[in-house]
């Protein structure tokens, strides 16, 4: 059976050009990059010249990079690192900064969780009048990895500045799909993830602004500027740099490809079953990103439907999920349970084809029909 | 979190599907806000239910269970069929991972619902 993989925010395949320019690192360029000698100085420049890629396709400087092992290692280390007073964040965030958030409110500090709208937006006049006196960071990820809603950062980072507050935004989904440049930005601190743009899992990054000092999480050797002890994954780091570039590379491509098979997608579902609702914000949304909602059934069967078919989605059921908890993104655009349990996420990627998604198209209308024939709340 | 053969064959093919229109005895349990609603619909002749239809909204393990139900209570007496417990729909499908063990709770349920509403009748 011919397998379609519809669910790239959750994990990427590595580009195969990645793997090959990591492979020279395990066996030749070993080295440890603290090391004096010839293996180290390679080491050694391998990361200078893969940190001085990643800062590059941010607008940062090299020196503002802290390679980390993922996404939720550079959240947990701009949240903590500033782990002080009062904090701004919103109420969809992805659990590496909620869970932060509520560990950080064990240990006395306030947070605020700002609402979003019914299209997973957050409103920048509920993250001003949500500042204190006490307030040191708003922290507001830049793309949702649920619904793909792309946050207004570029007013909620202007408050920030005005305000003296630092900004921290989670970038794991929209690095590599949307223009992020941290300098235009007012950007204090932005995390990024290798695994999401065909990068190898284990590795990613938080950028922190020149002049801004946080506490690291990691105490040791005094690796990464000492805001990261261990021994640097040299492997990972040069595999996700040149992740990075290829996505700054391709990127226009990538966005124009991704887009054309979002819309096709979005527009093949609508016009072959009735009751069916788009997620998330119409136009502010990532290329790659189409969460729907199908009236009457319950997403883990459709998405287990789809499985048998060779077709991988996600879904915000709780039904899916080993806590039985809905969505909370879901819950907080106002949806009630019952068509949150009936949401599915399609995250396309590069590789995806007008072929794939044709027959994801064919195969949909009948699984639907299907479970819609089964459910009693269909009428019959 | 992986399913049993036999739970996604009864997903994939659900036996006794549908409603049974002058029903001796229908029973519904749970709602859609839950994420998981099934009804039974149950045809009893001398005692023993001679049909039995269902319809589920829920997880692959909500259809899975209600299916493996009406299989295990078709040809029983209505004794007999209340006492089909919540383990004995989940032994039948070779087991259901622990986070979904409730759904073999509503299954079971909504039969003996079923049953109580033709008893009462």
């Amino acid at each position: 059976m011919k397998r379609i993989y519809l669910d790239h925010a959750a994990t990427t395949a590595v580009d195969r050009e990645v793997v090959q320019t990591m492979m020279p690192y395990f066996t030749e360029t070993y080295g440890n990059a603290s090391s004096l000698h010839s293996f180290g100085r390679d080491a050694r420049n391998a990361l200078h010249s893969s940190r001085q890629t990643v800062a590059d396709a941010l607008g940062a400087h090299a020196n503002e990079i802290i390679f980390t092992s993922g996404g939720t290692e550079s959240d947990n280390l701009a949240l903590k690192g500033v782990g002080k007073g009062h904090i701004i964040t919103s109420s969809i965030e992805h659990p590496a900064i909620l869970s932060t958030c509520k560990y950080l409110e064990d240990h006395g500090c306030g947070v605020t969780y700002v609402p979003v709208d019914s299209d997973g937006m957050v409103d920048p006049g509920d993250v001003e009048s949500a500042i204190t006196d006490d307030t040191t960071l708003i922290s507001v990820m830049h793309a949702n990895n649920e619904i793909g809603t792309i946050q207004p950062i570029g007013k909620i980072d202007s408050i920030a500045k005005d305000h003296g507050i630092l900004f921290h935004t989670d970038a794991v989904q929209s690095f590599g799909k949307t223009e992020i440049d941290v300098q235009k930005m007012n950007i204090d601190l932005l995390s990024i993830s290798s695994h999401k743009i065909y990068g190898p899992k284990g590795v990613g990054a938080l950028y922190i602004r020149k002049g801004v000092k946080i506490e690291p999480l990691i105490h040791g050797g005094g690796h990464e500027m000492g805001m990261r002890a261990s021994t640097e994954n040299i492997p990972g780091i040069i595999g996700f740099a040149k992740a990075a570039s290829l996505a700054v590379e391709r990127f226009e491509q990538d966005t124009r490809h991704l887009t054309g098979l979002r819309d096709m997608l979005i527009a093949g579902v609508m016009d072959s079953i009735d009751d069916v609702i788009l997620n998330g914000h119409l136009t502010e949304r990532l290329p790659n990103n189409a969460n729907l909602r199908f009236a009457f059934v319950e997403g883990e069967s459709l998405l287990m439907h789809l499985d048998m078919k060779g077709i991988a989605v996600s879904t915000g059921s709780a039904c899916s999920s080993a806590s039985l908890d809905p969505s909370h993104v879901l819950l907080a655009l106002g949806l009630a349970p019952e068509d949150i349990h009936g949401s599915i996420r399609f995250t396309l990627g590069r590789e995806n084809t007008e072929s794939e998604i044709k027959y994801v198209l064919e195969v949909l209308p009948e699984i639907v029909g299907k479970l819609r024939a089964i459910s009693p709340l269909a009428g019959g | 979190m992986d399913y049993s053969e036999k739970v996604l064959d009864h997903f994939a093919n659900p036996r006794n599907i549908g409603e049974i229109s002058d029903a001796d005895g229908v029973g519904t349990v749970g709602n859609p806000t839950c994420g998981d609603m099934t009804t039974v619909y149950i045809r009893v002749k001398d005692g023993r239910i001679t049909d039995i239809k269902f319809k589920t909204f829920g997880c692959a393990a909500a259809i899975a269970t209600a299916s493996m139900t009406t299989e295990l209570a078709l040809g029983k007496t209505l004794d007999e069929a209340l006492a089909i417990g919540r383990n004995d729909v989940a032994d039948a499908l070779d087991g259901l991972p622990p986070v979904k063990m409730h759904c073999s709770n509503l299954a079971a349920d909504a039969l003996h619902a079923a049953i109580e509403a033709c008893m009462a009748k």
